[in-house]
């Protein structure tokens, strides 16, 4: 795993579809998020790396305001999606997680069956008009994660009854089922083996292809396998961001070279 | 194999190289403490398990005789002419009475039944049959001239000379019951005419006067705690998972909802009579709401049971593991989705625990139902009038076991064991449809 070569990757659209200025995070009186300013683009895996406890999650959290379940939680500063301000108080929240999709760290199926898990997000939105259309959704929702064929024949089974790998695979297709333009993904791989894991990565790379994939992640190797920008965060600051080949090869900061080198973190 | 030699050898400071093989003190005693720990606990579950079945035994050997009754069954005809005249007098339960009893002489001595015994005696043993016979007829006039069963209850000591609890040892002569009587009751039951018969009256039956312990039944009081579950199950459960809800998904955390969190902490712990005497004062002398009736002893018992159902219901829902919430929320449900759709079905199987264990506790609760007058009560116009619903004065089981255990006629003291019976029953089947509707819930995740 000490392969850190960069696959050169060609960038086809260099259009911004989150751009986030002097964003400010506080929890209570602990100042977690300082002063980041990051322009997320669209068609691209954009990865956050940096040491535990630097406020990656948290950045991530403010994209579709998750943060907002948390009481003691305060945003300030601006983050546009399209051009849009998504802390606007015209803004629901709810609207905004429709089309900003998310995975957590850990599996989180519901415990319901697998179609359901799938058609949950597309009833409660009303993408379909009737059971065919659900059907041809959760299909191809679950070809999209990769992981249709190998469920296909048991949709009724439940979706805890999957391995750790094919449950975030299911996961991540009941993101997409509710046609995200954006999907952010927080630690999808830190609770699966290594198998799964590239299984999970290869998707994440065809994605791109129709979302803007945000990934936080611990593992440098898969920030450079997967990602075309890489943004690298210590103690709630964004030290550096850029294309990832130049964030791995060539960093500006000693902070960012120290982190990929081993030395901190 | 060479650096064999490297291996430091066993330290000389009085380390001992001790075998796998032989116990040290330490474990040895550490050991025995398990074991010791293992046999606590299992005396304790056989203690209680004891203790178990020593309840259920005399509770089913008290109660049973409750479940039949000594019963005089006579062939009777009344002619019409008969009843013309007995209709004509002043006291006319008195003549049907006289009538009766002419009648009974005259087929035990066709039966060959010899004993020595006055109308007195009759009354002694089968109370005063008048008031019977002659409601029967009144209502069946066609039944005039052809011989009716009629099924007089016997009095509570004949009862009792049956089920052993009066003997003839050292029997003293009363008022109630005289020796001679015995020998009539005896001769009676060898003819046929006295029997057991299973008492369908204590099942179905209201409550009785306090001399008449035959004729007493549980059947309205049953029905009473029903309609009070009904009320208890229709208020609690819904208000307290709202609240419940409320608390734990939505409130703000502050000091206001933290005094609220306490507060409901602590009713769970006041004494019932404390809710009863509120109930009296907030329901009935405040609302003016009909005294004694089912549906006022719901609203208190509801009181009761809404801080153990909203305690179960929010560690219930404390235990839905929080990346339930986060997959829903994600997907863009709405707080509430998320709420409905995802937590609170996995919280059911706790909610429903909780709501049993608070419709348990409120079933056996009797304090407060005596401060609001749901004792036991002889019921007017019985079966029609409770029936009628929640607000028609009532008892609650027990309530009447109470009413029971307290009355001076030792014919009571079983049919309060009988009632407990019944009460124990009505709560099994209270807890079999709680757990299946708990297993269609359970879900592994």
């Amino acid at each position: 795993m000490n392969d850190m070569r960069v696959i050169e990757r060609d960038v086809d659209v260099t259009e911004t579809k989150i751009s986030a200025r002097g964003v400010q995070v506080y929890y209570a009186d602990n100042h977690a998020i300082k002063d980041v300013n990051v322009d997320i683009e669209d068609k691209t895996v954009t990865a956050f790396i940096g040491p535990s406890g630097c406020g990656k999650s948290t950045f991530l959290r403010c994209l579709n305001r998750m943060n907002d379940t948390i009481d003691i939680c305060r945003v300030e500063g601006e983050i546009r999606l399209d051009g849009e301000d998504i802390y606007d108080p015209a803004v629901d929240p709810v609207q905004l997680r429709a089309k900003v999709g998310m995975v957590f760290q850990k599996p989180n199926p519901f415990p319901k069956s697998i179609y359901d898990n799938i058609a949950y997000g597309p009833r409660i939105h009303g993408l379909a008009r009737n059971r065919a259309e659900l059907d041809e959704i959760v299909e191809r929702s679950l070809r999209r994660g990769a992981i249709w064929d190998e469920v296909k024949d048991r949709l009724d089974a439940p979706g805890t009854s999957l391995s750790g790998g094919q449950q975030q695979r299911l996961c991540i297709a009941r993101a997409v089922a509710t046609e995200p333009e954006v999907l952010l993904m927080d630690e999808p791989c830190s609770a699966l083996d290594p198998i799964a894991t590239s299984q999970v990565e290869e998707l994440i790379d065809e994605l791109r292809a129709n979302y803007s994939v945000v990934i936080v992640t611990h593992s440098m190797q898969q920030a450079a396998r997967v990602s075309q920008k890489t943004a690298f965060f210590h103690l709630g600051n964004l030290v550096e961001y850029g294309e990832t080949g130049k964030i791995f090869t060539k960093p500006e900061d000693s902070r960012t070279e120290s982190y990929i080198t081993g030395r901190i973190g | 194999m060479t650096d064999a030699t490297s291996i430091p050898a066993a330290p000389e400071d009085g380390r001992r190289k001790s075998s796998l093989r032989t116990l040290d003190a330490r474990t040895r005693r550490r050991n025995a403490a398990e074991k010791r720990f293992r046999f606590y606990g299992l005396a304790a579950i056989l203690v209680g398990l004891f203790f178990l079945v020593v309840l259920g035994v005399t509770i089913v050997r008290s109660g049973l005789p409750a479940f039949t009754q000594t019963v005089v069954s006579i062939d009777f005809t009344l002619s019409e002419e008969d009843y013309a005249k007995a209709e004509g007098q002043l006291f006319k339960t008195k003549a049907y009475e006289q009538i009766f009893n002419a009648a009974l002489v005259t087929s035990l001595e066709e039966r060959g039944v010899e004993a020595e015994f006055d109308a007195k005696a009759i009354n002694r043993i089968m109370g005063k049959p008048g008031a019977t016979i002659r409601e029967h007829f009144r209502a069946n006039e066609g039944d005039l001239g052809t011989p009716v069963q009629f099924e007089l209850s016997a009095a509570s000591r004949v009862d009792g000379y049956f089920k052993g609890r009066v003997t003839r040892d050292g029997f003293v002569d009363s008022r109630f019951l005289q020796a001679s009587d015995l020998d009539l009751v005896d001769a009676l039951a060898e003819a046929g005419i006295i029997r057991q018969a299973f008492n369908w009256n204590f099942i179905t039956g209201a409550d009785s006067g306090v001399d008449n312990p035959g004729g007493a039944g549980i059947g309205a009081s049953v029905v009473g705690s029903f309609f009070m579950m009904l009320v208890v199950l229709f208020l609690s459960l819904p208000i307290g998972v709202a609240a419940s809800i409320y608390l734990e998904e939505f409130a703000p955390q502050n000091r206001f909802t933290d005094l609220i969190e306490v507060n409901i902490s602590n009713l769970a712990a006041v004494p019932s009579i404390v809710f009863g005497i509120l109930g009296l004062a907030v329901f009935i002398q405040f609302m003016h709401l009909p005294q004694s009736a089912p549906l006022v002893g719901g609203l208190v018992l509801t009181l009761m049971t809404l801080p153990t159902i909203i305690i179960s219901t929010r560690a219930s829902l404390k235990a839905v593991p929080p990346s339930i919430r986060d997959a829903a929320l994600g997907l863009g449900a709405s707080k509430m989705q998320s709420v409905l759709h995802h937590v609170l079905p996995l919280a059911m199987p706790g909610i429903l625990t909780g709501t049993i264990i608070g419709l348990a506790q409120a079933l056996g609760e009797t304090a407060p139902l005596l401060l609001i007058g749901m004792v036991g009560f002889v019921a007017r116009g019985y079966p029609d009038g409770f029936i009628a619903g929640f607000t028609e004065p009532n008892s609650a089981m027990p309530a009447q076991i109470y009413t029971w255990a307290a009355r001076a006629d030792v014919g009571f003291y079983e049919k309060a064991w009988g009632g407990i019976i019944v009460l124990l029953l009505f709560l099994l089947t209270m807890n079999i449809i709680a757990i299946i509707l708990r297993r269609r819930f359970e879900r592994r995740w």
